[in-house]
């Protein structure tokens, strides 16, 4: 591998596995003064943290290196991984360079943490953002509007100090970059899969979550030109699929190589959704608040958590299917995930509708052992390439 | 109604409320089977934040899917139901109501009573302190094709209601729920007649609060929990503003008045709970499944429940809240943000510490289930800060809604045996010292 | 006639029934136990039966105290003593054994082979017989001391020769004992002290008169003594019970505790400083918080997932094929960190062969799940309040060394220095808690007189 990209990925890597978010405090190290907001998955207006001077800094769970002790005592066994792991964070001090936390509305267990942090650590800044799900601009579009303000006027008094219009328009254009390069990076894995195997490039995209946005769009840039020129990947044939239900609790590394070895690429995915939430640009000009606001209520990614009006179910994913040409839909589920468990049958009705193959497993963010996955998985690959021979 | 005369005054006036609900439910279930004959249409809503004097100031008739699946399991069919809907499909780890209710859907939609159900004509889904709320109705969007009203009522993080949330859910009603009953009902909106109904409510209201709190006395005169889920039935499912709401609760609080007087404990299965030992405080939704053989392990060992959080899960009305017909809309969305499960932790823990405190209670008991995120998510944190605030001890167990196969009786008996065994030394610890 | 007050405690547990005598003065007299069966009362009474034995045999013991010549030759003629009790004990079980195994021979499906199965048996029997003899000499390891666990090694041990020298089934025999065995354990029998101590007397007397050292005088004391250990008067003043997922123990209510209640007493009576209780047993694992006076405060037992309790480790010992005793010593010699997410019994196996063929070596594995089921232990601690001094640790896995070093480990990291208590009686923990219950009294205990 050519040195470059060997350094790029051992660093994203390392990002990735550092639980204790040594760049996080460099980065505040760098900023006297500056505050980092961290934020659980999926959809924060990261725009307004960044106008304000501060670091956005997502925070999806601790993944498979991280012991839990004494997350464990506040869940039952019935409850998913990605808050045992978020807490274990919290009370063994590594989430003390955050400044705040954030909680989207996602689902119960996540809507239930904010109350937990607020009981936990009282003296901490927390706030539960209540997404709309209504989409009608005077009624949705009001009330969002009115959330936004109230976060940004208590992350102004954290920051110490006002966020003019003129940042948030230059933090909407940082992000907007950034989103550009996300969205070119995938488009570039889906059409040359084997120059981004999924396993080196999601930590790449992971970075984004405690990397300045500027910074990672750069790395983004940077992944994506050297693995392009990476000469030792040969083109493979491998079955194409899209992977859903990977929108918060996330998968481990392991989980992603086991599916190329089973013999999938991975041509689109919804994991990290919140750093490509909002899928067109968002409009620099005139009032930066309201246009955050009307792309929210328009241009929002479809997943489990969000409202679909009639009609709309699974339309998102079949789309995905055409436009990447894939072959199979992978719908994945953290154990005991009610948001994404619950959609999978509407999910695989559309499907079924558009014949489009597609299996299903559960998986949670602490699994070592991937020998079912890989069964089931190399199984669905060889069938559907098969099928797809048949000349279906 | 009972006319004859028996030797025990009190025995007659004890069935006469619980033969004004029977007869409300029949009938309710016979309209729903006649509905399509009579050209009624019917609504399918949630019981946290359910709007039903707006559904029925449209003369719909409102169904409550949760309803359908507690009593599925009270009358053991919910396992069938649920086999059912994991055949098709869907998992072990998601909540029992949803599977249950599908696997009713798929064995023809017969209610638990055995009479036909009709088809939805509007799914309102009142998005109100439950996430799974959203996926059940977007299923049954999908299994009936029917039109769905989303109001999304916003959680109350903070521990106070706020105006913009107000605005919201009035918004929301004035857009986009009322036009959708009117178009299902051919109806236009009537705001004087929901007025009227909300009046009732407030009435009823009054006389539900005042039930609930006679468990404040020594001993109680029911139990808060088992025998609650009686008491609150009509309020929180399809009689909200009725005159027949306003009989009953007025009926049931003169029963309960003619029991404080002669002292006596809740009424059981079994009889009248005599022997008052243990007071407790509960969390959580019951089991239904087993909802008799969990009842008779706490009075079977003297406990009584004096107050829960299950009872105000359709709504919070002993902090003062009513339906007020002066400013309908605005108070409709009031009483959505202030159901139970749409409360913060903070808020949950306050509630339920003062709970423990003005109603006397010896120990505060979780029975944490499965199946409800919404409510299980947090309890473990829950527990320990009640412990920390009041100094009662905790106790903890776990079960299901409707799913036979999560409530193990062994099991659970050990515990509240364990804990209560460990409340009566406690007690004694405490009077030798 | 010396008469002592006495006090039991018996707790029905999933695989083994314990009892427990105390004296008046709140000391241990004696110990019982027995593989837990289907008939409830039996399993009891059997284990107050060995109990009382051991009460008897630790009166006998003070006794020799005030037998001058006796008491310079103890060592060497108690333990013989005791262990032709133990025989004499073994000798009626066998004795029901072959009368069952008759009866189930003559069963009308075995027609024709009747007399060749009779035969057999009671040549089986009898072999049996005269190999456990050898069994019970000081020296001699038995593998267990329940009559299940040895009559069913040799019976099919024995079953195997006879079947094949004879052309009789190996399979037909091993029916016969399945059939026979069960009547046999559920009944009570005629195990206790003075049923078999006369016949233990005579067996021990004639076992040692060839001893050079042997005196007309040393069996006169010995007699003596134990005529007193049979006579002495044990009043039992009260009983209460224990047990976990019995839908009836075989007590009236009022004498039964919930075992939480007797384990949390139990261990707070072994070791007095105990705050907190770690009890994993096979199929359940409890965290308890006691007072000072040994009073649970706080209690968290596991949910429904039995995942990481002692049966688990049986499960990898089978899939090993290793004694469940080995384990502990061989995880404790890894090298390299392994870790282990699950503790599902389900996927064991598979989990296991994964590894192994993954090239992992087996201690590091086994680390690795010492240190996950250890895990789960630590939350279920957390979720009952903490790990406060001292901190006391029952139940089977707490004799494993690897699962003893995780806990060492693991309380240390999370909660600084504790004192951390272990007893090799920790399976009586529960059987203590409901003896010392029904000493407190009150409504605790019955008060009943025994005959």
């Amino acid at each position: 591998m050519n040195r470059e990209l060997a350094k790029l990925v051992k660093r994203t890597a390392g990002l990735h596995e550092d639980l204790a978010l040594t760049s996080v405090h460099q980065w505040k190290e760098e900023h006297p003064g500056a505050k980092a907001i961290g934020h659980l998955p999926i959809y924060v207006p990261r725009e307004i943290i960044h106008a304000a001077g501060m670091l956005p800094v997502g925070i999806m769970g601790g993944g498979e290196d991280l012991e839990i002790i004494r997350g464990d005592a506040f869940f039952q066994s019935y409850i998913c991984h990605i808050p045992r792991s978020t807490i274990e964070l919290a009370l063994s001090g590594r989430l003390d360079c955050l400044d705040g936390m954030l909680f989207p509305s996602i689902c119960d267990v996540i809507r239930n943490l904010s109350g937990m942090w607020k009981l936990l650590f009282p003296e901490r800044y927390v706030r539960y953002v209540d997404v709309p799900q209504n989409f009608a601009p005077g009624v949705g579009g009001l009330f969002w509007r009115h959330e936004l303000e109230e976060l940004k006027r208590e992350l102004e008094e954290l920051a110490g100090q006002t966020i003019r219009d003129e940042a948030l328009r230059a933090s909407i254009e940082v992000y907007n970059e950034n989103r550009r390069e996300l969205a070119a990076l995938y488009a570039a894995r889906s059409k040359e899969p084997w120059l981004y195997p999924s396993y080196e490039m999601y930590p790449v995209v992971r970075a984004g979550n405690v990397l300045p946005p500027e910074e990672h769009t750069l790395l983004l840039r940077a992944y994506r030109e050297l693995a392009r020129q990476e000469s030792e990947r040969v083109e493979m044939d491998l079955s194409r699929v899209v992977v859903v239900g990977t929108f918060c609790e996330q998968p481990p590394i392991g989980l992603l190589k086991t599916l190329e070895l089973a013999g999938c690429f991975i041509v689109d995915d919804d994991m990290l959704l919140g750093l490509r939430w909002l899928t067109e640009e968002v409009p620099v000009e005139g009032d930066p608040m309201q246009n955050l606001v009307d792309s929210y209520l328009e241009h929002s990614a479809s997943t489990a958590s969000r409202y679909e009006p009639e009609g709309d179910k699974g339309r998102s994913l079949v789309n995905s299917v055409r436009v990447n040409m894939a072959e199979g839909v992978i719908l994945a589920a953290p154990s005991f995930c009610d948001p994404a468990l619950l959609d999978q049958p509407m999910l695989a009705a559309a499907l079924e509708r558009e014949g489009i193959p597609y299996t299903q497993f559960k998986y949670s963010e602490d699994m070592g052992q991937f020998a079912v996955i890989r069964e089931q998985t190399g199984t669905f690959a060889d069938s559907i390439r098969l099928w797809n021979e048949k000349g279906v | 109604m009972a006319d004859t005369k028996r030797p025990s005054g009190a025995a007659v006036q004890k069935d006469l409320s619980m033969d004004l609900q029977k007869k409300m439910i029949a009938d309710h279930y016979l309209a729903l089977q006649n509905s399509k004959a009579e050209g009624r249409k019917s609504v399918y809503t949630f019981v946290p934040g359910n709007l039903t004097e707006l559904i029925r100031s449209f003369d719909l008739l409102p169904v409550l899917p949760e309803i359908n699946a507690l009593q599925s399991g009270m009358r053991g069919l919910s396992a069938g139901y649920i086999a059912e809907a994991e055949k098709a499909g869907h998992s072990e780890d998601v909540c029992t109501y949803v599977k249950c209710d599908l696997g009713m859907l798929k064995k023809g939609n017969i209610s638990p009573t055995g009479t036909q159900l009709p088809d939805p004509d509007l799914l309102l889904l009142s998005y109100t302190g439950c996430f799974t709320f959203m996926k059940w109705f977007e299923l049954l969007r999908e299994e009936y094709g029917a039109p769905t009203s989303m109001l999304h009522v916003p959680y109350q993080s903070n521990g106070t209601i706020q105006e913009h949330q107000i605005e919201y859910v009035v918004d929301q009603l004035k857009t986009e729920v009322i036009p959708k009953l009117e178009k299902i009902s051919g109806k236009k909106f009537d705001e004087g007649r929901l007025a009227e109904m909300l009046e009732l409510s407030a009435r009823a209201e009054d006389d539900l609060v005042w039930v609930l709190e006679s468990a404040k006395n020594v001993p109680s005169p029911i139990d808060a929990y088992f025998g609650g889920v009686y008491y609150i039935g009509p309020m929180f499912t399809a009689f909200r503003g009725t005159p027949e709401a306003v009989d009953y609760y007025a009926a049931l609080r003169r029963e309960i008045e003619e029991r404080l007087r002669r002292k006596q404990g809740p009424v059981t299965p079994e009889g009248e709970a005599k022997n008052e030992r243990f007071r407790l405080v509960v969390e959580g939704p019951p089991n239904w499944t087993s909802f008799r053989a969990f009842w008779k392990m706490f009075y079977d060992e003297g406990a009584v429940v004096v107050a829960s959080s299950y009872t105000k899960v359709g709504g919070l009305y002993d902090r003062g809240f009513r339906h007020d017909p002066s400013r309908p809309l605005q108070s409709l969305a009031e009483y959505c943000l202030g159901c139970y499960t749409n409360l913060g932790l903070p808020s949950r823990v306050d509630l339920l510490a003062s709970y423990v405190r003005e109603y006397n209670a010896h120990g505060f008991l979780i029975n944490s289930v499965k199946s409800c995120n919404s409510f299980s998510a947090g309890q473990l944190l829950i527990l320990r800060q009640i412990e920390e605030r009041t100094g009662v001890p905790g106790g903890f167990i776990e079960s299901d809604l409707v799913d036979p196969r999560y409530f193990s009786s062994a099991n659970i008996k050990n515990r509240i045996e364990s804990y209560l065994q460990m409340l009566e030394q406690k007690g004694r610890t405490e009077a030798r010292a | 006639m010396k008469s002592w007050k006495i006090y039991v405690g018996i707790d029905l547990g999933s695989t083994t029934t314990k009892a427990v005598i105390l004296d008046q003065n709140q000391r241990v007299l004696g110990k019982g136990i027995t593989n837990s069966r289907s008939n409830y009362d039996v399993a009891a009474a059997i284990a107050r039966s060995e109990a009382i034995v051991q009460a008897r045999f630790s009166l006998l013991r003070s006794f020799v105290r005030d037998h001058e010549t006796l008491v310079q030759v103890t060592d060497k003629v108690l333990p013989v003593l005791e262990l032709s009790f133990r025989f004499q004990q073994y000798l009626e079980q066998l004795g029901r054994l072959q009368t069952e195994l008759h009866r189930a021979a003559s069963s009308s499906r075995y027609e024709n082979r009747q007399s060749e199965l009779e035969r057999l048996v009671d040549l089986i029997v009898d072999e049996m017989a005269v190999r456990m003899k050898e069994a019970f000499v000081p020296g001699h390891e038995r593998k267990s001391d329940f009559f299940r666990d040895l009559a069913g090694a040799e019976y099919m041990k024995l079953a195997e020769d006879h079947a094949s020298k004879n052309g009789i089934g190996f399979e037909e025999l091993c029916g016969l004992y399945d059939a026979a065995i069960l009547p046999v354990e559920n009944t009570a029998g005629k195990t206790g002290f003075i049923e078999n101590i006369q016949s233990a007397l005579a067996s021990t007397v004639s076992r040692l008169a060839e001893d050079p050292s042997w005196t007309p005088r040393i069996e006169t004391e010995l007699r003596a003594c134990v005529s007193e250990g049979a006579q002495a008067q044990l009043e039992e003043i009260a009983t209460v019970g224990t047990g976990y997922g019995r839908a009836r123990l075989p007590f009236p209510r009022e004498q039964i505790r919930s075992e939480i209640l007797c384990h949390g007493l139990g261990a707070h009576e072994m070791f007095p400083g105990t705050a907190t209780v770690l009890d994993i047993g096979g199929q359940d694992t409890k965290a308890i918080q006691v007072d000072e006076n040994g009073i649970v405060t706080s209690f968290q037992m596991n949910d429904r997932c039995a995942a990481g309790c002692g049966r688990y480790l049986g499960y990898i010992a089978d899939e090993m094929n290793l004694g469940l005793h080995e384990l502990g010593p061989l995880a404790q010699q890894a090298r390299k960190k392994v870790k282990i997410s699950s503790t599902c019994t389900v996927f064991a196996g598979a989990e296991l062969r994964d590894r192994l063929s993954m090239g992992q070596r087996r201690e590091d594995i086994l680390a690795g799940l010492h240190r996950a089921i250890i895990l789960r232990a630590m939350s279920l601690l957390a979720r009952s309040g903490g790990v406060d001094d001292e901190f006391t640790f029952t139940g089977g896995v707490a004799r494993n060394p690897a699962a003893v070093a995780a806990v060492e480990r693991l309380i240390a990291e999370n909660y600084g220095e504790r004192t951390i208590n272990i007893s090799p009686d920790s399976i009586y923990t529960g059987a203590l808690g409901a003896a010392l219950f029904a000493k407190k009294g009150g409504r605790d205990a019955h008060e009943f007189k025994r005959n």
